[in-house]
């Protein structure tokens, strides 16, 4: 996708992003002319592909100061979540089967946890306050003699609200308990050092930095301590036992060229589209009453701004924005039928999450893109406001939450 | 989420958003759903001697709530009180082709109507 589509704007880069060109030249011997085994040990073919997937894991390791033999390769950030959150409880169930997460966690550690509830472990899920923020003292007071695990994201993928995550680190390694985080979405954003930050375990996945969809990376600390995970796949041994499976060799050189640009790039990327993102923001906020922006303003993504348009219903907004793709917490954009979970552990009402937008912008994102979809953004909300019987009860001065609505 | 031609054109033109007084002897409104629900409707029909002479509505909801309600508005202008109780959400089902997991909003549609129809039945003591 390039910067003048003008038909199609693409502000969903918390979904995925398209993969850099240059990101796709890497890829592209691996498919035909490379495209040996990596696990071949006695001929050429397998030899170049140990090579390249070899440079790939000495990248991965570079770009978070790990060693290339704490990454694992996987097929994307819910497999590693999987992988990070059983493999440990199984291995340190001896120890313990006490684990603790939050609430705005993405589903791919949500739901593992709640699978080891059912078999037998206990998990505590800690609040956020409204900005999506977790309370290190109340991580502290949950830590037990039994506790294994902690999995916390570094940033959040709806709200952007981006975690304390040394400070986890440090709580952690004060207690004797691992640490796990899913970096999804800040790997190739934000600077991240597993050393510094006293992380045990992390996961990345390529597709959200502009690499392709179905590959991904567990980083597993080695030294101090060294952490043990009994694998989710059972095969022939692949990554030093973790994680079986012939590797995904053209995906795994793509992940490593995306993530080096990323790393090349990330000061003048997070510049650019941080003044973008305000940009637009700005500009909503200009022409437009009863916004609320939801997550942490001063602490979140640069790429992410998740707002609630008081009294207009999500998918009714997105209807009236075609042509700019973005998506919404509303219920009637999600299978679920429920609106945004994340949003609601804030503690922001179902009535705004219904209302709530998630724009996010990206490496090709453009100022004049960003005045489109704005300029797309006021007219809908105006229309559909004109339309509201919310809102024509909010200029009567009549609160909306103090009515007794029918059940529905 | 792929939406009919008929929901598209409700929700790009609306057919009579707007508000009638509520206060007056021979305006009925119903006000259906709730804000953490994701739809509120509010339909109104005037009424003169037994028929609709004007419907407005204004949504809260998704396209698929906002058609429902512009669609019913304009079904019932026109109508005898009788024959607007008559509309049966599976008409309204039908006529845009709602998906299953949108007839949630032809049945506000309906409801709307009949709470509009009682309310103005009820300001002429007759409910
Ligand atoms: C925070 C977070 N974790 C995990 C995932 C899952 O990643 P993948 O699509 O690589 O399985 C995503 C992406 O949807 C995410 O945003």
């Amino acid at each position: 996708m390039t910067s003048t589509d003008v038909q199609q704007i693409y502000l969903d880069h918390q979904a995925t992003t398209a993969v850099d060109e240059r990101v796709v030249e890497a890829m592209l011997p691996y498919f035909n002319n490379k495209f040996g085994n990596a696990a071949s040990r006695n001929h050429q073919f397998g030899w170049d592909a140990e090579k390249a997937t070899q440079s790939a894991r000495e990248t991965m390791a570079a770009g978070i100061n790990a060693k290339s033999r704490e990454i694992v390769f996987t097929s994307g950030a819910t497999e590693s979540n999987n992988l990070a959150i059983l493999g440990v409880a199984k291995m340190y169930a001896p120890k313990g089967k006490h684990l603790i997460t939050c609430s705005t966690e993405h589903k791919a550690v949500l739901d593992p946890m709640a699978a080891l509830q059912n078999a037998g472990y206990e998990v505590t899920v800690l609040n956020v306050d409204t900005k999506g923020n977790i309370d290190l003292n109340e991580l502290r007071n949950a830590i037990r003699e039994d506790t294994i695990l902690v999995s916390l994201m570094m940033a959040n993928n709806e709200i952007g609200t981006i975690h304390p995550v040394k400070a986890i680190g440090d709580i952690c390694h004060e207690n004797g308990v691992l640490f796990h985080t899913d970096a999804t979405q800040a790997v190739g954003k934000e600077l991240i050092n597993v050393q510094e930050m006293n992380i045990d375990l992390l996961s990345g996945s390529a597709h959200k930095m502009y690499g392709p969809k179905g590959v991904g990376f567990l980083y597993v600390r080695r030294r101090n301590p060294r952490v043990r995970i009994e694998p989710v796949f059972y095969g022939g041994g692949h990554e030093r036992g973790m994680r079986s499976g012939t590797l995904n060799v053209p995906g795994i050189v793509g992940m490593a060229k995306a993530f080096e640009i990323c790393q090349t790039d990330r000061d003048s990327d997070h510049q650019r589209i941080t003044a973008l993102r305000d940009s637009l923001q700005a500009q909503l906020a200009a022409e437009l009453t009863h916004l609320t922006i939801n997550g942490d303003e001063n602490n979140r993504l640069a790429c992410s701004l998740n707002i609630s348009f008081a009294f207009v219903e999500g998918e009714s907004m997105l209807m009236g924005m075609s042509g700019i793709a973005v998506s919404s917490g509303s219920a009637c954009t999600s299978a679920s039928l429920e609106p945004s979970y994340v949003l609601r552990a804030m503690g922001v009402g179902d009535d705004l999450a219904h209302s709530s937008i998630r724009f996010s912008l990206g490496r090709f994102t453009t100022q004049r893109e960003v005045d489109r979809a704005a300029e797309l953004t006021i007219s809908t909300v105006k229309r559909l406001r004109d339309m509201s019987p919310l809102y024509e009860m909010a200029l009567e001065g009549i609160d909306v939450a103090s009515v007794s609505w029918g059940a529905h | 989420m792929a939406y009919s031609d008929k929901v598209i054109d409700h929700y790009e033109n609306p057919r009579n958003v707007g508000s009638l007084d509520k206060e007056s002897s021979n305006v009925g409104t119903g006000v259906v759903g709730a804000p953490e629900c994701g739809d509120v409707m509010k339909l109104q029909v005037q009424i003169e001697e037994g028929v609709i002479t004007d419907a407005k509505f204004k949504t809260f909801g998704c396209g698929s709530a906002i058609a429902s309600s512009s669609l019913a508005t304009e079904w019932l202008k026109g109508k005898t009180v009788e024959e607007a109780t008559a509309i049966r959400n599976v008409d309204i089902v039908e006529e845009l082709a709602l998906p299953p997991v949108k007839i949630h909003c032809s049945v506000l549609a309906e409801d709307a109507i009949k709470q509009a129809i009682s309310d103005y039945e009820s300001k002429q003591g007759n409910d």
